[in-house]
């Protein structure tokens, strides 16, 4: 277990975006609930799962619905601890600590805000190893662990538990219509994890690799060096393409934003196109109309200059962009992590083919 | 007859035109002074010597930086309650927080949290605090503060809140300025609450301002009525708009790229305004500048509201040309406003962009003979990084693929080559020189909403979009026979349930009468 500086936090936010690849939502309002909290004397304790007993109970937390609706209704460190207090009170038992459902993007720190308010350390890993939009997209679905129960907090005092889902589908559309009903955002603390379960089913030390890449860019950006360049030596990425955002279509279905986005080459790129398909998140590129990369393969579009990742939702015509692949955690990988998360499970008939070989 | 003046108040100069009909019949350019009102007296006096119809024009516009300057330099700004409904949510991070703090140590006074709000779907989040509101106008009543802004979670969407809290601040203390958050923003609380602070903190200065630029006129005898010209390149009369400073910070860029529109009779085009340190490229569609569409940071502060979506470059007249060991390289550094005393040409010392172009033959300014020695390669090497940089800065604020017009404008335009790449053509206009205001004499009235639609067809959603920017509009002086929509956009919007669309339109019009 170690302390968390300020810095540290600064440095996940810009990593943890980079890892949203597209989605997971901006994590500018949870960092600023940091600095507030860190200006009143925080230290978060980050902890390596190896140091949990296997009995420990982990809450894994995530502030969940649509990321426009965060923008008026901020999230709070409160609120955010509040729905792993009601899972306690449900389950009769105290928590050793409390850790991420995604680490890409915004949910990346909403577990250090809950850990502020409840005094306990965080756990360094999620169960994405970057964002996915849906509840069964988790290494703990792929490992066939029980998907309940789930403790929703809304800000006014209104609170559901979902005792129990016959699936994975089920507690997401379950648990998506509470949170509709009370505003479409939401805290939530999702099936306990004891600490067994963390150490061989979670994917660990995902917090340590964002905070690491976005460390990385603040270096780079500080020697002015490529932070592009310094993303892919500290993640071990490969570029895919460079160039500028020519088309753009966006369309919302089922909840989600789906869309295509064109990039037409540019440098060494010239001549050339590029496509891209989202669902929330980047799912698939295309090459010149060859399949290129694919889910779960990382897909992160960043600025060309400042390497800052770029949302499905601000993508813009005419930004210029690099398109770089980042290494899927193994679970993913694996047949039954490619049938939660692989082309197929986002509607593209492709057998999976790693851009890393 | 119609004829319009048309005023930019710029740090340097301000700048005068008389429009007729479509028609710059003077133009004149005198510095800019400190008490500001000497300046435009002096510049109309000017303006009515050249031409003494000055003084029967039926309308007067003014643009300035003056507020955007207030807020960079951190003066002249005047201390804010501000009052957020929104209670239980948001409690954590309240106003001001993420300003920088000396700005916020300068603007900060009362700051009150109540409940209330609404939901994205228009339900109330909780009901409004009504007597919370009154108990914090009896402390802002005290307090001596006199400018109050309000801020309610999804006022964008539904407006009740504060507009309540507007009527009992009105009760209590009658005499604070108060700015309400969803006349002026958009859908991202902390952003659009920064915009209502910023402008609250003006409003002391703006009608300050406002009140001498009308005697300015008044004392140079011309009775038109006074506009302010706005960010997004359109007017509101000036009674009006001193309420709403905010609205004017970018109106210098705005009215330079309005002026090339109109100067080179185009509505589609590329603008390069070259100053004397930097170099501003912009993008015409329908004649007015594209508008940003992400946060804008002003002296510090993220805001989201309308202004123009600008690629600024370290390149102008005044920029250094420095020649190491290693190569030649062009600024960021300028010699700025003392160009005449450091450049070459001008006797001094500094080898500058403009000396550059004069040894290039691209201008003829002060003495030639002093960059005669200067080596040809270096200057083709200078030349030739002017352009990668203008070519490159084209490139990233071009909207489609294809080749595209570009005018120029501003004091530097000289810089401009007779090609680049991606342009079709490069446009030369007269009167470049006083582009902005000329910009302002041609302002519009617009009206605009950014709103969030459900369960209606995308067509459905962009007409009842249009209906309440058309209703906009006319209340804020519009013809509404001439409205025309300049901007329509929308935005699915993930996880929300139904179909939800986030559409913003925008119209404008002449000014009615």
């Amino acid at each position: 277990m170690r302390p968390v500086a300020a810095e540290e936090i600064e440095s996940l936010a810009i990593g943890a975006w980079i890892l949203g690849t597209g989605g997971g939502g901006s994590p500018y309002l949870a960092l600023l609930n940091m600095r507030q909290l860190y200006r009143q004397g925080v230290v978060c304790q980050l902890m390596d799962a190896a140091e949990l007993a296997d009995d420990d109970l982990v809450a894994v937390v995530s502030n969940m619905g649509a990321p426009l609706v965060g923008q008026e209704r901020l999230t709070d460190p409160k609120t955010m601890a509040l729905a792993v207090t009601m899972m306690e009170e449900y389950l009769g038992r105290t928590f050793r600590a409390v850790m991420s459902l995604e680490i890409g993007g915004g949910n990346s720190i909403q577990p250090f805000m809950a850990a502020a308010v409840l005094d306990r350390p965080v756990v360094d890993g999620d169960c994405m190893g970057r964002a996915f939009p849906e509840a069964q997209m988790t290494s703990f679905a792929i490992h066939d662990l029980k998907m309940y129960p789930l403790t929703l907090a809304d800000v006014r005092d209104n609170a559901v538990v979902v005792a129990r889902a016959a699936s994975w589908k089920w507690m997401e559309r379950i648990s998506r219509k509470a949170c509709v009903e009370v505003g479409s955002i939401a805290s939530t603390c999702k099936a306990p994890r004891t600490g067994r379960e963390i150490k061989d089913c979670a994917i660990l030390g995902s917090t340590t690799k964002a905070i690491g890449i976005g460390r990385a860019v603040q270096a780079a950006r500080r020697a002015h060096r490529d932070p592009i360049d310094a993303v892919l030596e500290v993640a071990d990425g490969v570029t895919l393409f460079t160039g500028k955002i020519s088309d753009i279509a966006r369309r919302t279905t089922e909840g989600f934003l789906r869309g295509t986005a064109a990039i037409e080459g540019l440098d060494d790129y010239r001549g050339h196109t590029f496509s891209l398909a989202f669902q929330n998140e980047f799912a698939v590129g295309w090459l010149d109309g060859q399949p290129r990369v694919m889910t779960p393969d990382l897909i992160c579009v960043l600025d060309t200059v400042s390497g800052d990742a770029i949302g499905t939702e601000t993508l813009r015509y005419g930004q210029r962009v690099t398109v770089i692949a980042l290494p899927a955690p193994p679970i993913l990988l694996t047949p039954k992590g490619i049938e939660h998360v692989g082309p197929r499970a986002f509607g593209y008939d492709l057998d999976f083919r790693s851009v890393f070989g | 007859m119609r004829r319009r003046i048309g005023i930019d108040v710029g740090g340097t100069n301000t700048d005068a035109v008389l429009l007729e009909d479509d028609a710059v019949a003077a133009a004149v350019k005198t510095p800019t002074t400190a008490d500001v009102t000497t300046g435009i007296t002096r510049a109309l006096a000017a303006l009515v010597e050249r031409a003494p119809a000055t003084r029967d024009a039926q309308a007067a516009m003014i643009g300035t930086t003056h507020f955007t300057n207030a807020v960079v330099q951190r003066r002249d700004l005047g201390r804010v309650a501000a009052v957020r409904i929104g209670l239980p949510s948001g409690a954590s991070l309240p106003p001001f927080v993420d300003w920088p703090e000396d700005l916020a140590d300068l603007v900060r006074g009362e700051v009150v949290l109540l409940e209330g709000g609404h939901e994205f779907d228009g339900r109330p989040l909780v009901p409004f605090d009504e007597k919370g509101m009154r108990e914090a106008a009896r402390r802002i009543r005290v307090s001596g503060i006199r400018s109050v802004a309000v801020a309610a979670v999804f006022s964008p969407l539904n407006a009740s809140g504060e507009e309540e809290a507007a009527a009992v601040l009105r009760e209590e203390c009658p005499d604070v300025a108060v700015t309400l958050s969803h006349r002026l923003g958009r859908i991202g609380l902390l952003e659009r609450e920064n915009a209502a602070l910023l402008n609250a903190c003006l409003v002391e200065l703006a009608r300050r301002t406002t009140r001498a630029f009308t005697e300015a006129l008044h004392q140079s005898g011309i009775r038109a009525p006074l506009y302010l010209t706005q960010n997004d390149g359109t007017v509101m009369l000036a009674e009006a708009a001193e309420a709403y400073p905010v609205y004017s910070f970018a109106s210098g860029p705005t009215n330079s790229m309005r002026g090339a529109a109109f100067l080179s009779t185009r509505g589609e085009a590329l603008v390069v305004d070259v100053g004397g340190t930097t170099t501003d490229i912009g993008s015409l569609r329908h004649g007015f500048p594209r508008e940003a569409n992400n946060v804008v940071e002003i002296g510090g502060v993220r805001t989201l509201f309308r202004m123009p979506d600008l690629l600024s470059l370290g390149l102008g007249g005044g920029t250094r040309v420095s020649t190491g060991a290693a190569s030649l390289a062009l600024g960021p550094a300028s010699v700025g406003y003392r160009l005449t005393e450091q450049a070459l040409v001008f006797g001094g010392d500094v080898l500058t962009v403009t000396d550059i172009a004069v040894a290039a033959g691209l201008i003829d300014l002060g003495d030639r003979a002093r960059v005669a020695a200067l080596p040809a390669a270096l200057v083709k090497e200078a030349l030739a990084r002017i352009r990668a940089m203008l070519e490159e800065g084209v490139d990233r604020m071009k909207t489609e693929a294809s080749d595209a017009p570009l005018i120029a404008v501003g004091g530097g335009s000289f810089l401009v080559p007779e090609r680049l790449a991606g342009v079709s053509e490069i446009l030369n206009v007269p009167h470049q020189a006083v582009a902005n205001a000329v910009g302002a004499a041609i302002a519009q009235v617009s009206g605009e909403v950014d709103q969030i639609f459900q369960d209606l067809s995308r067509d459905e959603a962009i007409t009842r979009a249009r209906q309440l920017a058309e209703g906009k509009a006319v209340a804020a002086g519009a013809d509404r026979n001439t409205l025309t929509v300049v901007e329509v956009e929308d935005l699915p919007l993930a996880y929300l349930p139904g179909n939800s669309l986030r559409t913003r339109v925008r119209v404008v019009g002449d000014i009615a009468g």
